[in-house]
């Protein structure tokens, strides 16, 4: 058995003893002890990776694995990791861990959900084989239901509703997508490396094909990536989710579109890439301005995220259609920088909410006062989030927009300085929402009297901070890993780019 | 030189731990850890100055540019982007002005800021903001200095945020990032074209780099090339770049910021908003310097004419504002347009006997450093003035010289300084600037020659209001006015700075003795450049300056000022006008919140809650549709169920048949 | 069987043309139909619906006589035939007969307990 299978295996076997747990401390010390063990292993998967890549283990993907499990369709379990995986991994370690401490209060029910969601999102990165991705993104998907309508807030119900029907509508895209690629590729394989190169009975897609599947397959991830037009379940998804889910979600699960989209989409249908990601290209840009702008006039607390995290995962996806392995690189910097801000975001944001019960801007004032560990947490939040210098955000914007630089022609410097205002307008709202609720005098006397952080907020809260100061402070490490597993797929594109684009009118 | 990575490094870490431990720490200590690491930063940068400016000079006759520590930070791609110590004449000059007016704003605090809630905050900030400010300034590449700068933007943005239950300190605050960091989209495009072009964002291209052992090598600047590429891409990033100097320079019309950053506490003014923070945009462009004269001659107009009507508009707005920080604010935004102009009307660098081109580099970079000393020192100055009545309005002042005389004494020197009186060290780097003006076009000397009148004109219009004319007894009566030594100590250091360089620049400018000047230390070609000063020019200026303070001087010394009077009644207009600083903040009120807020923001946020939105919906609502007319058909009736069943089967009959 | 048949044409004296038989089943299943579509009461529904199994019936014997005269495979059917019938109605009745005592009435439409 491949060690990669721990990911999946914690997860079962915390399902198990919560099953088993009794009382609230028990569930409590299965997930504690189980998500440490899951952050443990992910922190450890990559002091070994980095070692054997620095070792000289030059392959693809790192210990992978092969079993057969369905032999007519060519399904096996199949698991590996890259440098992008790992660092994803690694994000999810931190956010389940963080997670579980945000929701101390939670019941049994509650965590089983949470546990299988984790299970989906960890067996969704260490997956290389497409029908296992497929299925590890369905389990991520289906808890996100129940846990968004059961211990939600607000309009949870059609919240809830809303976020898994766009959600499954675009599975159903993807899953069209997933086995086009399959039959195209001769249906001989489901493995991802196979395909990508041409091994183990796969064959190269024809031309005409990609163009098929390409829409799809992106499309298909790039919802769960809240690209425009298909962001609208996430706001009021956010909105309604409870704490953890939110932060769970926006860390994690929308990355499972952008990883996907980068690892089906753009990895196994170069050529389909090239000539179409021009069509995208426009989409993610009008997202990346469109979700600030429309950031800016918000009043609910999480709305405002929300939108923030649109235009922020539109950056994500903008990157990887780049096509460059700088811009691909800052992507996958930039997912692991909003994933591990928005969490903050939303983790104080509930806390706050769940103190002042309102999320309203303009009911909220003079916070900075009151509760003043909640409000630096939320201000270096904000202050990540418009990119302040040494904090996380900086790092993965930078390296976006240097690398979307690379590409010379007029087309993509067009979209590249469209994308750059975003920041600028992300001070304003960033400014605005941070000048109304916490500077200030409060003029609530219900207000007055909250009580700050606890010592497992505190703790979670911290643990976050740390690690968004860590990659703003010290990202050369991780950008090393990330390119060295993002350049061989952007090579492979740039391999076929004598294509380029001849559909684009606007070149 | 591997001691100067402290000089980063040290602030650093006393922010981090006033920051993090600040809450566990008395006042005083917290002040004084944080003042403790500014000494010994400061005593480090005059030791890099000393050994610096004591080493030979290179074969050519400039100093060498020292680069003692670069590592690369995140890799880019092609690109590398590096973090490291980049020495040379102009950044070992900003370490001493930095670190010299960061050390007395520290100790001036320990009187001013005394018993305020957030007294460790305030420190942490301080400290966080030296930090950013001297990594700006040894940027070893744009990138850097673009890291640093978003950095002083946000200490800036905090500081001046101090008082952050007061709606008037958060706008500004607000305002202040927003505004630059609007210009920093310039900057950052400007970057990211240079550093596509030319393969590099090092500052390769300095003279004589002299690498340390053990550092990144810069990753050569490949500048022909990007000539090669289009001869309009150097001087376009350079112009976007320029953007971004001039929104933290308070340049028209990015200016609109500085004023309203006055809410923030006094000493900060001093330190962020009046000697380092500002010029830091004037800083930027001397730093490309030398591929603006080579590369992008013909744009340079862009920074003279910017500058001059800069400097014009903030002097005359100057003229009629009542709150005393918002006068000097003004008059900060003045004098860093004189900055710019002189490095604008700079032209070719020919390394001959004559300077004549290029010397406005130099006198931009001396009326930067005095500048720096003489406006602090107004600046804590007026903190002193604002401590004693608890006023920024004039009205509550006049006639203060009775209980403030070290300020008064202080203020009158900054205040014949920034006049450019003779014997104080305005008037030596002024006089040069206008030396330089005159050299590249007349009209140009002759216009800021008028503006340097008004400045000496409002100058003492302020000085009069605050220490002389009409006392506000009945307020003096319930608090008298008084100084304490703490906050007088930085006050004198200052001013003797301002007049031991003034004595000495002005004894050796007219050729009373023959010694090393500012031009020796600093100059376009490194050469060692003695300021002689022109006696037409020079005496031209004098003459003028002392008829404005005169004229001042008849207008406002009095106790009734009824010169002033008439004037405000014959343009009572012009008056507000300039009062409301000629609307510019209306402008941009009526821009941002009329146009992007209300015109762009709003209806995006309704297409999507709406029309994205209610497509989704929609398509929700139309399969719940559909599936409740087709329900009609599941009725459960069975006689229904048997006819359709019926009538099913004729028609198969019918169909076989 | 040749004797079966000689009986019933003892029996009845006269021979039936096949028309007569058809004609009356038809009539039966069609009475049939029209009551089962028509009627709203349960016990009627199943009047309606035992009047169509006898049609049915009848055609069996019918056409059994006709097609296959030395076979008893159709008559045997409509013993079969009558004999499930009669289970059916017993348990139908039964089921009515509850229906009766929970809703005191019997009629079709009102037998919606179990929708959604």
């Amino acid at each position: 058995m491949n060690f990669l299978s721990l990911f999946v295996l914690i997860p079962l076997l915390m399902l198990f003893s919560l099953w088993l747990a009794k009382g609230q401390k028990g569930i409590r010390t299965v997930m504690v002890v189980g998500s440490s063990a899951l952050l443990a292993l992910a922190v450890a998967l990559t002091v070994k990776f980095i070692s054997d890549r620095a070792g000289g283990a030059a392959e693809e993907m790192l210990y992978t694995a092969s079993f057969v499990w369905f032999e007519p369709l060519h399904i096996s379990y199949s698991v590996g990791v890259d440098g992008i995986s790992v660092v994803m991994l690694l994000l999810s370690g931190v956010i389940v861990f963080t997670g579980t401490f945000v929701s101390w209060d939670m019941c049994k029910e509650y965590f089983l959900w949470f546990t299988l969601l984790s299970m989906g999102v960890f067996g969704f990165f260490i997956s290389i084989d497409l029908f296992m991705m497929f299925m590890f993104y369905e389990i991520a998907l289906i808890p996100m239901y129940l846990l968004i309508g059961v211990w939600g807030s607000g309009h949870k119900e059609y919240s809830a509703m809303k976020l898994t029907l766009m959600l499954m509508g675009a599975s159903a895209f993807l899953m069209l997508g997933i086995f086009g690629i399959f039959y195209g590729a001769g249906g001989q394989t489901m493995n991802v490396v196979d395909i990508a190169n041409h091994t183990g009975g796969a064959q190269i897609i024809e031309f005409s094909k990609q163009c098929i599947w390409f829409p799809f397959t992106f499309v298909g991830f790039g919802v769960l990536g809240a690209m425009f037009p298909f962001h609208t379940w996430s706001p009021d998804g956010h909105a309604s989710a409870p704490t953890a889910v939110s932060m769970l979600h926006a860390g994690v699960l929308m990355k499972l579109g952008g990883y996907g989209c980068f690892r089906v989409a753009i990895y196994l249908l170069p050529e389909a890439a090239n000539e179409l990601s021009w069509i995208f290209l426009i989409l993610t840009a009008t997202g990346v301005v469109y979700g600030a702008l429309s950031a800016c006039v918000q009043t609910d607390l999480k709305y405002l995220n929300a939108y923030s995290s649109v235009s922020h995962c539109g950056m994500v996806l903008f990157a990887i259609l780049m096509l460059t392995t700088t811009a691909s690189t800052g992507a996958i910097l930039q997912m692991l920088s909003h994933g591990l801000m928005t969490a903050l975001f939303f983790a104080v944001i509930g806390m706050i909410y769940h103190r002042a019960h309102t999320r309203d801007i303009r009911q909220l004032n003079g916070l900075m006062r009151i509760v003043p560990f909640l409000s630096v947490a939320f201000a270096i939040a904000g202050l990540a989030n418009l990119g302040l210098p040494g904090l996380s955000g900086f790092v993965a914007e930078m390296t976006i927009f240097v690398g979307s630089f690379e590409n010379a022609d007029t087309f993509h410097r067009v979209f590249t300085i469209m994308a750059t205002t975003s920041i600028v307008v992300a001070a304003v709202y960033i400014l605005r929402m941070i000048g109304k609720i916490l500077y200030g005098v409060n003029l609530n006397p219900e207000h007055a009297k909250l009580h700050d952080a606890h010592w497992e907020e505190r703790f979670a809260v911290i643990c976050l901070i740390v690690c968004i100061a860590g990659i703003g402070l010290a990202p050369g490490w991780l950008s090393d890993v990330i390119s060295d597993s993002v350049a061989p797929v952007i090579d492979n594109v740039k391999s076929v780019g004598h294509l380029l684009s001849q559909s684009n009118p606007f070149k | 030189m591997e001691y100067t990575i402290l000089i980063l490094l040290l602030p650093f870490l006393s922010f981090l731990f006033l920051g993090l431990a600040g809450k566990w720490l008395s006042h005083r200590a917290s002040g004084m850890i944080g003042t403790a690491v500014l000494a010994v930063i400061t005593i480090l940068s005059y030791c890099t100055a000393y050994e610096y400016f004591t080493a030979d000079r290179c074969a050519d006759g400039a100093y060498a540019t020292l680069v003692p520590y670069n590592m690369t930070w995140l890799p880019l791609g092609n690109l590398n982007f590096d973090l490291g110590i980049l020495l040379d004449p102009i950044s070992v000059m900003m370490l001493i002005v930095i670190t010299t007016v960061s050390f007395m704003v520290h100790i001036y605090s320990f009187g001013y800021m005394k018993g305020e809630r957030g007294f460790q905050r305030y420190y942490a900030f301080l400290s966080l903001f030296t930090m950013s400010m001297l990594g700006l300034v040894v940027a070893t590449n744009i990138f850097q200095m673009y890291l640093f700068w978003e950095l002083v933007g946000v200490s800036s943005y905090l500081l001046i945020g101090f008082y952050y239950t007061l709606p008037a300190a958060v706008a500004a605050s607000k305002k202040a990032f927003i505004v630059t960091r609007f210009a920093d989209l310039g900057f950052l495009i400007g970057i990211l074209i240079f550093g596509y072009y030319t393969g590099s964002f090092s500052f390769d291209f300095v003279n004589n780099l002299q690498m340390a052992d053990g550092t990144t090598p810069f990753i050569p600047c490949a500048i022909d090339k990007a000539v090669a590429a289009g001869g309009f891409i150097i001087p376009t990033a350079l112009t976007l770049m320029f953007i971004g100097g001039a929104g933290k320079s308070a340049m028209f019309p990015l200016h609109i910021w500085l004023p309203d950053a006055m809410e923030g506490p006094t000493p900060v003014s001093a330190l962020i908003h009046a000697a380092t923070m500002v010029v830091a945009g004037v800083y930027q462009v001397a730093r490309l310097f030398p591929l603006w004269v080579t590369y992008a001659q013909d744009w340079m107009p862009v920074i003279i004419w910017v500058g001059v009507f800069t400097a014009f508009y903030a002097a005359s707005v100057a003229c009629a504002q009542s709150d005393i920080k918002r006068v000097l604010a003004f008059s900060t935004i003045s004098q860093i347009a004189f900055m710019m102009v002189a490095l604008g009307v700079c032209t070719e660098i020919t390394t001959g006997h004559e300077h004549e081109g290029s010397i406005g580099y130099m006198a931009s970079m001396f009326h930067l450093f005095t500048h720096a000393m003489f406006k602090a020192c107004l600046f804590l100055g007026a903190g002193c003035i604002i401590h004693a009545v608890h006023s920024n309005e004039m009205e509550a002042m006049g006639g203060l010289r009775k209980y403030l005389p070290v300020t008064h004494v202080t203020f009158l020197i900054s205040c014949l300084a920034i006049s450019g009186i003779p014997f104080f060290s305005g008037f030596s780097s002024k006089d040069e600037i206008i030396t330089a003006c005159m050299a590249y076009n007349p009209a140009v000397g002759y216009i800021m020659t008028a503006i340097a009148a008004m400045t000496a004109f409002y100058m003492f219009r302020l000085y009069y209001g605050i220490f002389w004319g009409t006392e506000n007894r009945k307020l003096h009566e319930e608090h008298t006015p008084h100084e304490e030594s703490i906050m007088t100590m930085p006050l004198v250091v200052l001013s003797i700075i301002t007049v031991g360089v003034g004595v000495y620049t002005t004894l050796a400018g007219f050729g009373m003795f023959e010694g090393y000047s500012f031009g020796s230390l600093i100059s376009a070609d490194g050469h060692d450049y003695r300021i002689h000063f022109d006696t037409s020019v020079a005496s031209l200026s004098t003459v003028i300056a002392i008829c404005s303070i005169l004229l001042a001087t008849y207008i406002f010394k009095g106790e009734t000022q009824p010169v002033a009077d008439k004037m405000y009644a014959a343009a009572p207009r012009l008056h507000c006008w300039a009062y409301k600083r000629f609307y510019m903040d209306e402008v941009y009120q009526f821009i941002t919140h009329r146009i992007i807020f209300a015109h762009v923001s709003r209806p995006i946020a309704w297409f999507d809650r709406h029309v994205i939105d209610g497509f989704f919906n929609f398509l929700a609502w139309g399969t719940h549709a559909l599936s409740f007319n087709i329900r009609t058909l599941q009725s459960g009736r069975v006689q229904q169920y048997a006819l359709v069943f019926l009538i099913g089967v004729l028609i198969l009959i019918l169909m076989i048949l | 069987m040749d004797r079966l048949n000689e009986l019933i044409n003892i029996i009845l004296g006269i021979h039936v043309d096949m028309t007569w038989f058809l004609v009356l089943s038809a009539l039966m299943m069609f009475i049939g139909i029209y009551g089962f579509l028509t009627r709203r009461n349960t016990l009627a529904i199943l009047i309606s619906v035992e009047l169509m199994l006898n049609a049915a019936d009848i055609n069996f014997a019918a056409f059994n006589r006709m097609l296959f005269p030395e076979g008893q495979e159709g008559y045997i059917f409509a013993l079969f035939s009558i004999a499930i019938s009669a289970a059916e109605t017993a348990i139908a009745i039964a089921v009515m007969i509850n229906i009766y005592r929970n809703l005191k009435n019997n009629f079709v439409a009102n037998l919606d307990k179990l929708k959604w």
